[in-house]
C-alpha cells in the first residue's frame, strides 16, 4: 500500500524569484518595457543628482553672505529670514504667542481623542478660537495690540485657511441643506449661490471683496483688508464645501430618513442626530480633500496685497543685502506646501481606506 | 442672508467695528488715530523695513497730519494698498488720507470722488536703462520693451510720447513695481518707465546699483499729491494746510531743532505760524499750536525730503522743482493769516 | 423632510408643514431681499455722495496703453476699452485652449504610465502626480516665471535653433508662416479632406455594423487630412512662405513671438491640471471590473483591441466629466495670470482697466460674467456629454 505523507513546501524554483525575477518582471519583462525602464532612469540621472547635489551636498547652510564659496543652495539666506517667512512683520518680542496659539492646536487635537464627555469636547472647539483670536491679535487682558497688517507670514497663511474651513463649515452645511430641500425658493437661493462661486474664479472673489464690498456698507462701517479677504474666501470655500456636504447627504439611503422621521423627529432634530453625522463622516475625506485646495488657494491673498507666506519670498529678496535669493525662497516655500499638502492628503487616503473596509 | 451672518459674526469678534455718520475729522479724533492710505513699498516715499516700521516722504505727510489733528506723529495706523485698492480704500472709508504716489489728473479729481490737497513733490517720467545697452537719450529707444506698472499715468504717458516721436515700442505690464524692477532685472525688458523719484529708488534694487543709468529725458508732468474723499471741506482745508504748513516752515527757516527758540520769535509769520498769535489753528478746528507739532515732531518740508529722498537719503535725488518758490522751485505755500 | 406625507393633524400655523415651509421660504426671501436692498442703497447712495462716475460709458473711451500680445488688431493710440476687454477675453480663450491641450496629453499619458505594469514608470508617475498636485498652482507660475524664465539668455545670447527658432529672456521666437494668394487653395483642400474623413468614418461604421469587417480609419483619414493639402501645396506653388525672426535692435523683429509670460502659464498650468487629468484617467481605467478583460480576452480578441474596444468605451464614461471640470479650472486658474503680467482678461480688465477708470463695480461684475459664461457653457457641454454616454438599456 502506497503511503502519501504530506510534502513539506518547497521553495519557488529559483527563476522565480530573488532581485533577477523581480527586475525581469517588474522592468525589463519585454523590449518597449526595457526601454521605458531605460529611458526612466536616464530622466531621473538627469534630475536626481544635480538636486541633490543642490540642495545638500553643495549647499552652505552656516556663516554670512560674504563667506559663501559653494555653488549650490545658499540656505544661510532662508535661517537669517526664517522668522520673516513664519511671521511677517509680527513684533518679534511676541512671537511666543502664535507660538502659543500652535501649541494650543496641538495640545486640542490630542486632547480630542482622549476626552469623551460631549458638553467638554463642544466648549473647546467653541473656545479655541476665541483664545487663539485674542492670543493673536491682542488688545483684551494687557495683552498689546498687534494690527492685522503686521500679520504675515506662515502664520497668516494658516490664520486664512482655519478661519476659511471654520467658517465656511456651517455656512456650507445650511447650503447643502438648502440644496436638498424641498422648499423651491430656498432650494433655487442655495443653488444660485452656489453655482454662481463655484462658476468664477476666487480671484475675482477677492477682487470684488477688496474693491467692491467696502462700498455696500454706510459710512464708517470699515472692514480691515484681512478681514474682507476672509469674507471672500469663507464665502468661496462655502459653496465647495456645501457641494462635498451635499454628496455625504446624497449617499445617505432613505431608510435613514424614514427612521428619523418614524422617530417623531423633527427635520432639524432628524438633519443633527441622524442624518448629518453620518452624511459628515462619509465626507470626511472630500472634506479634507477641499480643505488641501483651499490652503493651495491662500496664496492668492498675495495679489490683493497681505503678506502670505509666498508673498514673502517676494518680500525677503526685495531686501537690498539679499537679492537674488529667490530660487531659495521658492524652493522653501514649496517644500513648505507641500509637506503640509502631502500629509493631509495622505491623512484623507487613509481615512478613505478606513472606510472601505467597513463597508 | 448668509452674507452678513457671516459679517456680523466676524465683526462682533471685534477686529474693526466702528459706527459713525460724522465728519472724518470727527472720526479720527474719536478714534485717536489717522488711517494712511501708502504704497506697498517705494524707496523713500512710502517703505517698510523688516521690523514694519513705515518711513518715506509720503508716510512724513502721514506723520504731520496725525501730529497736527491728534498731537503726536505716531498716532498713524499705515494701510498699505495697490494701485487698483487705493481709490476704493479712499471711497469706502477705509482710510482717511491717501498719501501714495498720486498722480493729479483731470479724470482722477473729478471722477473718483476725490479731491487732492496740494502737490507734495514735482515729478516727471522717465527712462531706467542698462548702460550695457549704451544709450544716452530716449530718442534711441526706438523698438524696445519697456516694464511698466499697470494702471498708473505711467502707461498712458508713455504711449504718447512714442506716438508723438513716431518710434515703436513693446510693453510689459505688472502689477506692483516690486513686480516691475524684478523684470527689468531679469532682462525681460530693455527700460523701466516710472516717475524718476522711483527709478531712483528702484536703481538701489539692482545688484549692482552703477549698471544701470536714469535717462535725461523727463517725457510728463506727474504732480504727486495727498488725496482725500470729496465732500469734507472740513478735513480737504487740515489736510491741505498741513502741507502748505511744512512748507512755510521751511520758507521761514522753522526746524525740528529750533521751532522750540522760534516760540519766542518776533517775526509775525512765525507767530502765525506757530500759533503764538492769529487763529489758524482754531479756524481749522486744530489745537492753536497745531503747526508747531508738525514741525516739532516730524519737521519742515526740507527735513523730511533731505532725510528720505534728498541728500541725506541713499537716493540723494537733488530737490530741482521742490525747491521753495523763492530759490527757483514750484513749492508756493499760501500764506498764513 | 417626508412631513407632506404626514396628514395635517391641526390648521395652527405653525404646525402645519405646507404653512411652515411657506413661511420659512418667506423668510428667507425677505431676508435675502432686504440684504440685497441694503447693499445696493448703500452702494448707490456712497457713489453718489461721493461724485464716482457709473456706467458702462467707460467701454467706449480711448484705452492708450499698450498691450503686449493682441489676437484682434489693437492700437495703443486709438482702441477704446470695450478692445481691451474683447483682447483680454481671446487672451484668456487662447491659453486656456493651449493649455488644455497640452494637459490632456500629459495627463493621459501619466495615467497610463500609473498603471503600467513597469515598476519603474509607475513610480515615477506617481511622483510626478504627488508632487505638482500639491504645490498652489500660484507658486508654480511663479516659480516657472521668475526662476526657470530668469535663467534664459538675453536676445543677443539667445538659443538657437536651425537659425530660426530663437529662445531667449524675451520668450520664444518663431518663423511666422506668410500665406500668399495660392493658399487659399490649401485651406478649402483641407476643408474638403475633413468633410471626406466624416464620411468615411459614417461608412466605416456602418460597414462595421453590417459585416463586421474592420476598416483602417485611423491610418487612412490621417493619410487623407495630410497629403491633400500637401499635394495642393506643391500644385500650386509653395503660397506658404515664412518670415524669420531677425535680430534688430533691442529685439527680435518679425516672426512669431511667444510671450515667455505665456510660456510661464501654460506650462504651469497643463502641469498642474495634468495630475489631476491623471488620477481621473487612472481611476476610470480602474473603475472597469477585470471580468471585462477576461472576457474580452476569453473571446480571442487581442490586447490592442481589448484596450480599445472593450475598456476604454466604458472607462470614458467615467473619465469625461471629471476632465471637463478640470478644464474648467484650469480656465479659472488662467485668472492668475495677473500675478505676472499675462495680457488676459483679469490682468487687462480687472487690472489696468480698473485702475485707469476706477470703477470697480461694473469693472469687476463684468469679468465675473465672462467667466459665469463660461462655466454655464461647460457645463451645459457637460450635460450632453452625460445625456449622450448614459449607458442605454436594451
Amino acid at each position: 500500500m502506497a503511503v502519501y505523507t504530506l510534502k513539506e513546501a518547497q521553495p519557488a524554483p529559483s527563476s522565480n524569484r530573488g532581485l533577477f525575477f523581480w527586475l525581469r518582471e517588474n522592468l525589463f519583462s519585454d523590449i518597449t518595457n526595457s526601454f521605458f525602464t531605460l529611458l526612466g532612469c536616464y530622466i531621473i540621472y538627469l534630475i536626481v543628482p544635480p538636486l541633490i547635489d543642490w540642495m545638500i551636498i553643495d549647499a552652505t547652510w552656516t556663516g554670512t553672505k560674504e563667506e559663501i564659496v559653494k555653488s549650490g543652495a545658499r540656505w544661510i539666506f532662508i535661517i537669517e529670514k526664517f522668522d520673516q517667512f513664519m511671521y511677517g512683520f509680527y513684533p518679534e518680542a511676541l512671537h511666543w504667542r502664535p507660538n502659543l496659539v500652535l501649541l494650543l492646536c496641538a495640545a486640542f487635537i490630542v486632547a480630542m481623542k482622549y476626552v469623551q464627555h460631549m458638553k467638554i469636547k463642544i466648549a473647546m472647539i467653541l473656545l479655541l478660537p476665541v483664545i487663539s483670536f485674542i492670543l493673536i491679535s491682542g488688545g483684551w487682558f494687557g495683552l498689546e495690540t498687534v494690527e492685522t497688517e503686521q500679520w504675515g507670514g506662515l502664520m497668516l497663511t494658516m490664520i486664512v485657511a482655519a478661519v476659511g474651513i471654520i467658517a465656511s463649515f456651517p455656512l456650507g452645511i445650511v447650503l447643502a441643506l438648502g440644496r436638498q430641500s424641498h422648499m423651491p425658493i430656498v432650494k433655487s437661493l442655495s443653488v444660485g449661490f452656489i453655482e454662481f462661486v463655484r462658476g468664477v474664479p476666487l480671484i475675482t472673489i477677492l477682487f470684488m471683496a477688496s474693491v467692491v464690498l467696502p462700498l455696500f456698507f454706510q459710512d464708517g462701517i470699515d472692514f480691515d483688508k484681512l478681514l474682507r479677504a476672509l469674507i471672500g474666501i469663507t464665502l468661496f470655500q462655502s459653496a465647495y464645501i456645501a457641494e462635498v456636504v451635499r454628496g455625504g447627504l446624497q449617499a445617505i439611503p432613505k431608510g435613514q430618513y424614514e427612521a428619523a422621521d418614524s422617530l417623531g423627529l423633527g427635520y432639524w432634530q432628524g438633519m443633527i442626530l441622524v442624518i448629518l453625522p453620518q452624511a459628515l463622516k462619509i465626507s470626511i475625506p472630500n472634506i479634507v480633500g477641499s480643505f488641501i485646495a483651499l490652503f493651495k488657494d491662500t496664496t492668492l491673498v498675495l495679489i490683493i496685497g497681505l503678506f502670505d507666506v509666498l508673498a514673502m519670498v517676494t518680500l525677503t529678496t526685495s531686501d537690498t543685502n539679499w537679492l537674488g535669493f529667490e530660487v531659495e525662497g521658492y524652493v522653501f516655500v514649496t517644500m513648505i506646501y507641500w509637506c503640509i499638502c502631502f500629509s493631509m492628503s495622505q491623512y484623507s487616503k487613509s481615512v478613505e481606506r478606513k472606510f472601505n473596509t467597513e463597508h | 442672508m448668509k452674507f452678513t451672518k457671516i459679517a456680523l459674526l466676524l465683526s462682533s469678534t471685534a477686529l474693526l467695528p466702528n459706527l459713525a455718520s460724522a465728519g472724518t475729522l470727527e472720526q479720527v479724533l474719536e478714534k485717536g488715530i489717522v488711517s494712511c492710505g501708502v504704497s506697498t513699498g517705494i524707496p523713500g516715499f512710502s517703505s517698510a523695513d523688516s521690523k514694519g516700521v513705515w518711513e518715506g516722504l509720503d508716510v512724513d505727510f502721514c506723520r504731520s497730519v496725525a501730529a497736527a489733528v491728534l498731537g503726536s506723529a505716531d498716532k498713524v495706523k499705515y494701510i498699505p494698498l495697490t494701485a487698483k485698492e487705493r481709490f476704493t480704500a479712499l471711497q469706502s472709508g477705509e482710510v482717511d488720507l491717501l498719501s501714495r504716489t498720486t498722480t493729479w489728473t483731470a479724470t482722477r479729481d473729478t471722477s473718483l470722488g476725490l479731491n487732492f490737497a496740494g502737490v507734495n513733490y514735482y515729478d516727471g517720467q522717465g527712462f531706467l536703462v542698462n548702460k550695457k545697452l549704451g544709450i544716452t537719450s530716449a530718442k534711441e529707444l526706438n523698438g524696445a520693451t519697456f516694464c511698466i506698472q499697470a494702471g498708473t499715468t505711467t502707461e498712458l504717458n508713455l504711449t504718447d510720447y512714442f506716438k508723438s516721436t513716431g518710434m515703436e515700442y513693446k510693453a510689459v505690464t505688472y502689477d506692483t513695481s516690486g513686480q516691475t524692477i524684478d523684470g527689468f532685472k531679469k532682462g525681460r525688458c530693455d527700460a523701466v518707465t516710472s516717475d524718476a523719484s522711483q527709478l531712483y529708488g528702484l536703481r538701489l534694487k539692482m545688484d549692482d546699483p552703477n549698471s544701470v543709468m536714469v535717462l535725461p529725458e523727463i517725457i510728463s508732468k506727474e504732480p504727486l499729491g495727498p488725496a482725500v474723499r470729496q465732500g469734507d471741506d472740513a478735513w480737504f482745508n487740515i489736510v491741505r494746510w498741513t502741507l502748505f504748513a511744512s512748507l512755510e516752515a521751511e520758507e521761514l527757516g522753522v526746524t525740528s531743532s529750533n521751532v522750540d527758540a522760534m516760540l519766542k520769535s518776533k517775526n509775525p509769520s512765525v507767530m502765525r505760524l506757530l500759533g503764538t498769535t492769529g487763529t489758524a489753528g482754531e479756524n481749522l478746528g486744530l489745537k492753536a499750536n497745531w503747526a508747531y507739532t508738525i514741525v516739532k515732531e516730524v519737521g519742515n518740508y526740507a527735513e523730511s525730503f533731505d532725510k528720505h529722498v534728498g541728500k541725506d537719503s541713499p537716493l540723494g535725488i537733488s530737490r530741482g522743482f521742490n525747491k521753495l518758490w523763492n530759490q527757483g522751485g514750484l513749492m508756493y505755500p499760501m500764506p498764513i493769516r | 423632510m417626508k412631513d407632506s406625507q404626514r396628514a395635517p393633524s391641526s390648521h395652527v400655523l405653525l404646525n402645519s408643514s405646507e404653512k411652515r415651509s411657506v413661511i420659512y421660504q418667506l423668510c428667507a426671501l425677505i431676508l435675502v431681499f432686504l440684504c440685497a436692498y441694503y447693499f445696493t442703497t448703500n452702494m448707490f447712495e456712497n457713489i453718489a455722495k461721493r461724485g464716482i462716475t457709473t456706467g458702462f460709458s467707460f467701454l467706449n473711451e480711448t484705452a492708450g496703453f499698450g498691450i503686449s500680445q493682441s489676437l484682434i488688431a489693437y492700437s495703443d493710440s486709438s482702441s477704446n476699452y470695450l478692445d481691451v476687454f474683447v483682447v483680454g477675453l481671446l487672451n484668456t480663450l487662447m491659453v486656456s485652449v493651449i493649455g488644455i491641450i497640452i494637459a490632456s496629453i500629459l495627463g493621459l499619458l501619466l495615467g497610463i504610465g500609473r498603471l503600467s505594469s513597469n515598476f519603474l514608470i509607475s513610480k515615477m508617475s506617481l511622483v510626478y502626480i504627488e508632487t505638482f498636485r500639491n504645490i498652489p498652482i500660484l507658486l508654480q507660475i511663479l516659480f516657472w516665471y521668475n526662476v526657470v524664465l530668469a535663467a534664459l539668455p538675453s536676445p543677443r545670447n539667445s538659443l538657437d535653433y536651425l537659425g530660426s527658432v530663437f529662445l531667449n529672456n524675451r520668450g520664444l521666437q518663431l518663423p511666422e508662416p506668410i500665406f500668399e494668394s495660392g493658399s487659399l487653395a490649401i485651406l478649402i483642400a483641407f476643408l474638403l479632406a475633413c468633410v471626406a474623413v466624416i464620411f468615411l468614418s459614417k461608412w466605416a461604421v456602418k460597414r462595421h455594423n453590417l459585416s463586421g469587417e474592420e476598416f483602417p480609419l485611423v491610418k487612412v483619414s490621417l493619410a487623407i487630412l495630410i497629403l491633400s493639402p500637401l499635394l495642393v501645396y506643391f500644385l500650386s506653388g509653395q503660397p506658404i512662405s515664412a518670415e524669420y525672426p531677425i535680430l534688430k535692435g533691442f529685439n527680435f523683429q518679425g516672426g512669431l513671438n511667444v510671450l515667455p509670460e505665456f510660456m510661464a502659464l501654460v506650462f504651469a498650468l497643463s502641469i498642474y491640471a495634468a495630475t489631476y487629468i491623471a488620477e481621473a484617467v487612472r481611476a476610470g481605467i480602474q473603475s472597469i471590473a477585470k471580468g471585462q478583460t477576461e472576457a474580452a480576452e476569453s473571446l480571442g480578441l487581442k490586447k490592442s483591441i481589448v484596450l480599445r474596444k472593450v475598456i476604454l468605451p466604458q472607462a470614458l464614461r467615467v473619465i469625461i466629466p471629471p476632465v471637463i471640470n478640470q478644464y474648467l479650472n484650469l480656465l479659472k486658474n488662467s485668472s492668475l495670470a495677473t500675478a505676472i503680467g499675462y495680457p488676459e482678461i483679469v490682468t487687462l480688465f480687472s487690472g489696468t482697466t480698473l485702475n485707469q477708470v476706477g470703477q470697480a463695480v461694473e469693472i469687476i461684475l463684468m469679468t465675473m460674467a465672462v467667466y459665469l459664461t463660461f462655466s454655464i457653457l461647460i457645463s451645459l457641454l457637460l450635460n450632453w456629454v452625460n445625456a449622450k454616454m448614459e449607458i442605454k438599456g436594451r
